[in-house]
């Protein structure tokens, strides 16, 4: 059977893995962001602070995430929470680095405007700060969204959702005469989908980023 | 819409006193800002005039001393609530890039709840007293302006809540020198009519003459080294610190601050280019002088033509006598009529009313009268300043080797 008969007969299969991996990878980018960018918030005023988030979030980067989910087996059991921890917590990095990075970065005249005219710390965060720091921070959230689309296909091995069930089939029956395609599909996949995700997030930044200071 | 006039600011004792520094950044500032004056601080860098200026407005809590605007006593209030009754307008404009020139300048009516169509009205109309067509630029990005543009579009939004103070912090410093004497100029057509209370930081002495009603030379820790007009401060400097801070050429600086309109303007031969040659020839010999002063057919001045002048042209008016290249109006400062008249190789200018139409003259003897008369009257009125300064200040003293003892001290 040549590859692209295996996957006319196997669409069905395999949309719905590809449909779950995008689903699991932006579900976990969404929570990733919402912690990543809040812990950017809470400590990028401070030194020390802000170079423990970023340190802490990349010592979990360093952790082979086929180990991370095998640990994460006995705590919270196989299936879609050990997939959505590991995820979540891999996608942080780039995401609290850049919102550091950003926050930190914006003028500080502007900070001190801001105040001048009369903004409370609330209002600068969101009406100022935020807004101008929003680029880098999308970026980070760019990076991230490459590394989970990868990292997902390890879920497969904890029973979780996703192309990698496709990969992980394949390898357990190497020499059968579907295992390259098994791999391949799986692989294939996962990069579509990495590239669908980017240009949505270039539409994004399109919609999201204030034209006075888009580049 | 009627516009909110200056209140009056007091600074009582004020004090920043910076957490593991020995000596106080600024130490016991006392001043009186009257509703409505521009007051300018000026020092050299570093002498606390901008951490004085912030504490004002709170951005820099102060460790001591009160401060009172129009009365109110704004030491303990919300800082939020404070800053959104003073207008701030920073160096470099500190307009918010992802904003419109518009949003800009509505965030402070729409900090305090104004309605939205009130709000538009009022960006147009502050669009439109900074100088900028409302209808070009209302939806332009920071970026997309000037330098000068950019810091029009920042007093527009320091003033758009209509604040009876206005606080900016060296607002001109980051502009090239043609830009910032527009601004200079406009901000001085603006006052004329907003009568705000304006404290003005700068470390440039001539801008201080130039917008100042009363300057504040200020020395290391904000110590007040003369807190006067411009014209006394030029005249008769407290010290040497001062003068030093005026530099050289204090007298020439001085002449930027009298204008044309306030010296003698007096009459001078005319003749018109639409009289007969005989005329002309007539006034001239009749005149007394060396030469008379030709007006064009709308009786603006033309040309100068000096006896003999008329014959060597063959009695042509047209190629006869000298170009008059420089002519002042009322409003010009007496500065720029001395260059006018040194320039002019006749020793004087010609003033010009509407249309450019022929008033009178100023020649140098006139200037020359004027300046010593203004230098005179400066001196006395300063001397009579540095008296009460004095007074001041020694009631000052007295109150500090009092001690603790005497009144609390902050």
């Amino acid at each position: 059977m040549s590859f692209w008969e295996y996957v006319g007969n196997r669409h069905q299969q395999l949309l719905t893995d590809a449909y779950q991996h995008a689903s699991a990878v932006f579900q976990c980018m969404v929570l990733a962001t919402l912690i990543g960018v809040l812990l950017g918030v809470v400590t990028y005023r401070s030194d020390w602070a802000g170079n423990l988030a970023t340190t802490a979030t990349s010592t979990i980067l360093t952790v082979p995430s086929l180990a991370m989910i095998g640990l994460l087996i006995p705590v919270v059991g196989l299936g879609v929470p050990p997939t959505v921890i590991a995820l979540t917590l891999y996608g942080l990095l780039p995401i609290v680095r850049n919102s550091i990075v950003g926050l930190r970065g914006v003028d500080p005249s502007l900070v001190d405007a801001a105040k001048g005219i009369g903004m409370s710390r609330v209002m600068r965060l969101a009406r100022v700060e935020l807004p101008l720091a929003w680029p880098p921070i999308l970026t980070g959230i760019r990076v991230s969204t490459q590394m989970l689309m990868g990292i997902a296909a390890i879920a497969a091995y904890a029973s979780g959702p996703g192309l990698g069930n496709e990969i992980f089939r394949g390898l357990a029956s190497l020499g059968s005469k579907n295992a390259l395609n098994q791999v391949l599909s799986g692989t294939l996949g996962i990069i579509v989908l990495a590239l669908l995700f980017d240009a949505a997030y270039v539409l994004l930044g399109r919609l999201t980023i204030p034209r006075g200071i888009r580049v | 819409m009627s516009e909110s006039h200056g209140a009056a600011i007091e600074l009582e004792n004020l004090t920043k006193r910076y957490p593991g520094s020995a000596s106080p950044a600024v130490d016991n500032v006392n001043m009186e800002i009257k509703a409505g004056e521009i007051v300018i601080f000026v020092g050299p860098s570093g002498c606390g005039k901008s951490t004085t200026l912030k504490m004002i407005n709170r951005l820099i809590e102060p460790s001591g001393g009160r401060i009172r605007i129009g009365g109110e006593d704004v030491t303990d209030i919300d800082p939020v609530k404070l800053r959104r009754k003073v207008g701030y307008a920073i160096q470099a404009s500190g307009l918010f890039p992802h904003m419109t020139v518009a949003q800009n300048i509505a965030l402070v009516p729409k900090m305090i709840g104004w309605p939205k169509g009130r709000i538009k009205d009022r960006v147009e109309e502050m669009l439109d007293l900074v100088g900028l067509d409302p209808g070009e630029f209302h939806h332009r990005y920071p970026r997309q302006l000037s330098g000068g543009q950019q810091q029009r579009v920042g007093v527009a939004r320091a003033l758009a809540a209509d604040p009876p103070v206005l606080l900016m912090d060296e607002p001109f410093g980051a502009v090239d020198p043609i830009t910032r004497d527009h601004l200079q100029d406009e901000l001085i057509r603006l006052q004329h009519e907003l009568h705000k209370t304006i404290v003005f930081v700068t470390h440039d002495f001539d801008e201080a003459i130039k917008l100042g009603d009363r300057i504040a030379v200020l020395r290391e820790r904000s110590h007040i080294a003369q807190f006067d007009t411009p014209e006394a401060i030029l005249t008769n400097p407290a010290d040497d610190f001062v003068s030093g801070f005026v530099g050289a050429g204090a007298a020439l600086k001085r002449l930027n601050l009298t204008r044309v309109r306030d010296v003698e303007i007096t009459d001078y031969p005319t003749v018109s280019v639409d009289d007969p040659l005989q005329a002309i020839f007539n006034r001239i010999r009749s005149s007394g002088t060396n030469e008379i002063l030709l007006l064009d057919k709308r009786g603006r001045p033309y040309k100068w033509l000096r006896r003999g002048d008329l014959m060597r042209a063959k009695g042509s008016l047209a190629r006869a006598g000298t170009l008059v290249t420089d002519t002042v109006t009322r409003d010009a400062t007496l500065r720029d009529a001395l260059e006018a008249v040194l320039t002019d190789n006749t020793g004087r200018v010609a003033v010009t009313g509407r249309r450019g139409a022929y008033i009178g003259v100023v020649d140098m003897e006139t200037l020359m009268n004027s300046v010593h008369e203004l230098l005179e009257a400066d001196r006395l009125e300063a001397l009579e300043a540095q008296h009460e300064l004095e007074e001041a200040r020694a009631a000052q003293t007295h109150a500090e080797q009092e001690g603790p003892g005497g009144e609390a001290k902050a």
